[in-house]
């Protein structure tokens, strides 16, 4: 930990040497997930509820997933470039030194002009807390805390899951996008609105409904089922799998170059 | 103490043609190729020695000190270094080793060279004491006292080649791999590098391998010398041997006013000019003493001079020898 | 001509290596827009009084911009051109005998180019086959056609002039970042690419279709889809047309004084 924290103040100082282009990321950052944000306003302007959702529900569902991902992606974010690290030849240096690779490549990277992205997060859950109409008992809390803790370990999850095929392509696959660009961007709607294909998928395959779905039905009381609120723990195992598929990706490293 | 037990090592290659019409061609059906980085790749090197390890590119240079420093898994074979092997044990091995790739940075391009090296000795948990030990000594033999406190960015490739090199010894590392350490410096540096080098491995008893494609590295700081070509290891000898077996043929360098019409058998003319020329002896079949007589019978010398082949020569003779 | 054209086509069949990139674009498109479409039945079926475009066109207009996205793809920059002009290497360019606007201008829309062609066929002819009414339709007549494929041709080359302004302004930042970041966050909002811009709020319409964001992508899908009719189709292209040749305008103007700028500087 002491460590991390020693990688994390050298990148904080190396990003505050451009510190304009630094800010400049920030509201960048912050704009995109607002024009994002602006779009769905339109959409509740014009619809006022889409399958029995309010703006305001679906606002607080919207700033679990957005401030579950900004945080996986400022922290994670090693992996979400994980390509670059191969190509120049980074994840050498990280092979021929004494630590675990993961924690390298985890604490390598820190973007902290992610939290541009946090920061909008934040403040809509400002806005949406007190008008959702949720009713903010102990263990509606405690599910908004499992619904962020499940987002951040599944999007982790996948930033690993996208930065190990890396070692068989050597380039990052698109199509791992739609994973994650793809669940920031369609998971600011509960995903049951997307029809039973796409939720069941999301239930089974890639676990995102079970920190997302689930668990919102519980905190906004459409449903009373104890189950969902602990949904998102059994979401956080997709991690493991995860985690494996990696270690056989190091064995099959092929380092480029020279 | 490594030794290395008939290492092979295959990479799939993704064949690419040139042109338009291969391109699309190529987007449907791929073509791969097998390349045979290493084969049956076997050598020991004892504790202290100094090794310069040679070859063309694309030879298996850099595959071989990949798998000698964890980063790569062979297809086959065994690798034990001090005991362990790289890549099952790689927490434990890398932290007995120190790696420079030359044309590569380990510093933070950002930040002072001091708040990398910082870093690195927690990185490797160096204590205290011996760290501040090592860095006095590896600030003073390689004179970066002064430009530790500047980002890595604003320093010049031999500067950053030095602070490279302390980066990799801060945690006093039993074997040092260098990767054409010496790639792109001036003259300067070069000679700063290798002095150091030749410090380490004669005070610390630090084992070296070296990989180089300049010669004046291995004359200057290797007695023993490792040549791979193609996959293989083709010549495990010293230097001297290499000298010794390359110096049947010596070049007679001759000014002159006349002219050279006539050579005897086992000379060779390499290069003609009016009032000069280069002579080749094969000392096998003419002695150098008869050789100049030979030529002073025709003209009248001005000056001479005898040269051996030089190590770059040597080489180029080797590649050509073993056709790689 | 020619030697643009050779450059055309270097880097061209350099754009169509990317095979699996390839691949994994177009399926990913494809989800994309599946997803897209998906989220949209759902306010269909909520308020379908309230759609502003009947299901078909939106359908068309979604996987119009699927398929073409690398044409009008606003985060595409070439980070060769940023990485010569802040490095100063840019006065090399100069000593080409090529004027510098037109074959950044070429390299960018070979870039985008390849890889549409790559992509937009198996997009578009999946999308075909789907069930009514998520399916791409013909276009609604041949003259809609012939007219999407030239203003398709004129928002084309109007991102790509707009992108040179943001190239340009690289010479006096000398910090892309945070200036590109801009760009797409304003392009994507305006060209419709969050939503499509008849869903926004009725008050704003006028506004955005007068912006030059407007005439990129918005302008021939929906000349391909029939939401836009008569009249309205001829007006759209001219400000198309319109928009494109003052942003070329300026952009050369720009470019000359960015360039005089950097050879004074020494660069």
């Amino acid at each position: 930990m002491k460590l991390y924290l020693k990688y994390a103040s050298i990148i904080l100082k190396s990003q505050m040497q451009y510190k304009t282009s630094f800010f400049m990321s920030v509201i960048g950052q912050f704009l995109v997930s607002f024009t994002v944000y602006l779009g769905l306003y339109f959409m509740f302007h014009r619809f006022h509820s889409v399958s029995g959702f309010t703006y305001s529900e679906v606002l607080l569902c919207f700033s679990a997933v957005l401030f579950s991902y900004s945080l996986a992606e400022c922290f994670v974010r090693g992996f979400d470039v994980f390509s670059l690290i191969i190509s120049n030849g980074e994840f050498d240096r990280i092979m021929v030194r004494p630590r675990n690779e993961i924690f390298q490549v985890l604490a390598s990277r820190i973007e902290f002009s992610r939290l541009g992205r946090f920061l909008q997060a934040m403040a809509m859950f400002a806005y949406a807390i007190p008008v959702s109409g949720v009713v903010w008992t102990y263990d509606k809390i405690l599910t908004l805390t499992f619904m962020l803790a499940g987002g951040f370990f599944v999007f982790s999850g996948l930033f690993i899951l996208y930065a190990a095929i890396c070692f068989f392509t050597l380039e990052g696959l698109e199509f791992m996008n739609i994973f994650t660009d793809g669940a920031r961007e369609f998971g600011k709607y509960p995903f049951s609105i997307y029809g039973e294909s796409v939720l069941k998928f999301l239930t089974y395959v890639i676990p995102m409904a079970l920190f997302q779905y689930y668990p919102f039905l519980y905190l906004t009381g459409k449903s009373s089922r104890t189950l969902y609120m602990f949904l998102p723990l059994a979401g956080m195992l997709f991690l493991i799998p995860c985690l494996i598929f990696w270690r056989i990706g190091v064995r099959h490293y092929k380092s480029t170059g020279s | 103490m490594i030794e290395l037990r008939s290492i092979c090592k295959t990479f799939k290659v993704a064949r690419r043609n040139a042109g338009f019409h291969e391109a699309v061609k190529a987007l449907f059906r791929r073509e791969y190729t097998l390349i045979h980085a290493l084969r049956d790749v076997s050598f020991t090197i004892n504790e202290g020695e100094m090794v310069g390890y040679i070859g063309p590119n694309g030879a298996g240079k850099s595959s071989t000190i990949k798998i000698m420093s964890g980063i790569l898994t062979p297809d086959s074979g065994e690798c034990i270094i001090n005991g362990r092997t790289p890549w099952k044990d790689r927490i434990a091995h890398v932290r007995e080793i120190g790696v420079v790739f030359g044309q590569r940075s380990q510093l933070w391009w950002d930040v002072p060279v001091a708040d990398s090296f910082e870093l690195i000795k927690d990185i490797y948990k160096v204590d205290n004491a011996s760290y501040k030990k090592n860095l006095s000594m590896l600030t003073e033999l390689l004179d970066i006292g002064e430009i530790i406190r500047t980002p890595a960015r604003q320093l010049s490739l031999g500067q950053r080649m030095r602070c490279e090199i302390a980066a990799s010894l801060l945690h006093n590392p039993r074997i040092l791999f260098l990767d054409e350490p010496t790639i792109g410096l001036d003259a300067v540096s070069k000679i700063a590098v290798r002095s150091f080098i030749r410090y380490i491995n004669a005070e610390r008893k630090t084992t070296v391998i070296l990989t180089t494609h300049d010669m004046q590295d291995i004359e200057a700081l290797t007695e023993r010398i490792l040549l791979i070509g193609r996959g293989r290891i083709l010549l495990d000898g010293t230097l001297s041997e290499l000298k010794r077996r390359n110096s049947r043929h010596k070049t007679l360098s001759v000014d002159f006013t006349g002219s050279i019409d006539r050579l005897e058998n086992g000379m060779h003319l390499a290069k003609y000019l009016d009032g000069h020329a280069e002579i080749v002896v094969d000392t096998d079949i003419l002695s150098v003493s008869d050789a100049i007589a030979h030529i002073s019978g025709q003209a009248e010398i001005s000056d001479l001079s005898v040269t051996g082949a030089t190590a770059e020569e040597m080489v180029v003779s080797l590649y050509k020898e073993f056709e790689i | 001509m020619k030697k643009y054209l050779s450059f055309f086509r270097i880097r061209f069949s350099n754009g169509l290596q990317y095979r699996a990139a390839a691949w994994a674009g177009v399926s990913t498109q494809f989800v994309w827009g599946g997803m897209t479409l998906l989220l949209f039945r759902a306010f269909y079926q909520t308020g379908s009084q309230a759609f502003p475009m009947t299901f078909p066109e939106l359908s068309s207009y979604i996987w119009l911009q699927q398929a073409f996205l690398a044409l009008y793809m606003s985060w595409y920059f070439d980070n060769e051109i940023f990485d010569s002009i802040i490095s100063g290497n840019v006065s090399y360019e100069l000593c080409r005998p090529m004027d510098t606007y037109t074959m950044w201008f070429i390299k960018n829309m070979s870039v985008r180019l390849s890889r549409a062609v790559l992509r937009c066929m198996p997009i578009l002819i999946v999308a075909a086959f789907l069930p009514e009414p998520y399916n791409i339709s013909l276009p609604v007549s041949l003259s809609a056609g012939l007219l999407f494929l030239l203003s398709m041709t004129l928002g084309f080359m109007l991102l790509v002039a707009f992108s040179m302004l943001i190239y340009i302004s690289a010479f006096y930042t000398l910090s892309p970042m945070g200036i590109r970041i801009l760009t797409i966050s304003v392009l994507e909002f305006f060209t419709g690419a969050i939503i499509p811009l008849p869903f926004f709020p009725e008050s704003l319409q006028t506004l955005l279709y007068l912006l030059p964001f407007a005439s990129i992508q918005n302008t021939p899908f929906q000349i391909y889809n029939g939401y836009m009719k008569g009249n309205e189709v001829s007006a759209a292209i001219m400000i198309q047309a319109v928009w494109l040749l003052v942003l070329l305008a300026s952009g050369k103007l720009l470019m000359k004084q960015a360039l005089r700028k950097a050879v004074v500087q020494g660069g």
